[in-house]
């Protein structure tokens, strides 16, 4: 089965994108198919290159990054709900005057159109809220 | 129960009221997208989602956009199809007739109904 997720709790905030995980980890051992996570609303802080949790903690950004290596699963983030929240690419940074960037491949800014397509075309959607 | 393509692409679920979070504005950005990709897209506002149709809200909560604004640009958008549970409108003593938008009540035990009736749903 074709799977896409929708994530939108923060790391370290709440279960939301914790379950995620965990979760596209159970249906790809099942043999499924797993798409693309789609982030938005708070869920767009799981896509940072700056968030430095303790040694002994799991570094989110660092497990969906392993997650795209391993699986090829796609990381999409929403580009207005990241924009807002200080959650930027290089080319981003650069078009809005800003010294640094928090966002890099294999995460990808993109629209909301993307996440209907991801409806359309996945068997299931499946959403992690707080 | 017969799916017509008409009312059947889209269900947008909004549970949050217009001040406190940015779920409801992040809800109908999505319902608006959808709209404008040519799916057919119903709201239904449920619990505390019911005071995004509150009539005479002039701004946002402090610092952020209005969201009555949305709500009004609906129709440009043809989501017409605006559902409000009477459970939840009584729980918050509304009446239909006094909210800013023509809603359609439904009751409780239609909610799922409704679910069933859309070929997707997003939950905010």
């Amino acid at each position: 089965m074709r799977y896409a997720l929708l994530v939108m709790g923060a790391p370290y905030s709440h279960q939301a994108a914790h379950s995620a995980l965990r979760f596209a980890q159970a249906i790809i051992r099942k043999g499924h198919h797993l798409d693309t996570v789609f982030f938005y609303h708070d869920g767009v802080h799981n896509a940072s290159i700056l968030m430095s949790p303790p040694q002994d903690e799991l570094h989110m950004r660092n497990a969906w990054a392993e997650l795209h290596e391993a699986h090829g699963t796609r990381l999409e983030v929403c580009i207005a709900a990241a924009l807002r929240r200080g959650l930027l690419d290089a080319s981003e940074a650069k078009r809005h005057a800003k010294t640094a960037h928090s966002v890099e491949a294999p995460f990808e800014l993109t629209g909301l159109g993307q996440l209907l397509e991801l409806q359309r075309q996945s068997d299931r959607l499946v959403t992690f809220a707080p | 129960m017969t799916i017509t393509a008409a009312t059947a692409d889209l269900l947008v679920i909004l549970r949050h009221g217009p001040y406190g979070s940015s779920w409801l504005r992040e809800g109908l950005d999505v319902s608006l997208v959808a709209a404008a990709f040519g799916q057919k897209v119903s709201l239904m506002f449920l619990g505390e989602g019911v005071l995004a149709l509150m009539p005479g809200q002039a701004k946002g909560a402090p610092g952020q956009k209005a969201t009555a604004p949305i709500i009004d640009m609906l129709a440009m958008y043809d989501i017409d199809r605006l559902l409000v549970c009477s459970d939840d409108l009584q729980r918050m003593g509304l009446q239909a007739d006094e909210l800013c938008a023509a809603v359609e009540v439904i009751s409780g035990e239609n909610v799922s109904a409704e679910l069933d009736r859309h070929r997707s749903v997003f939950n905010f």
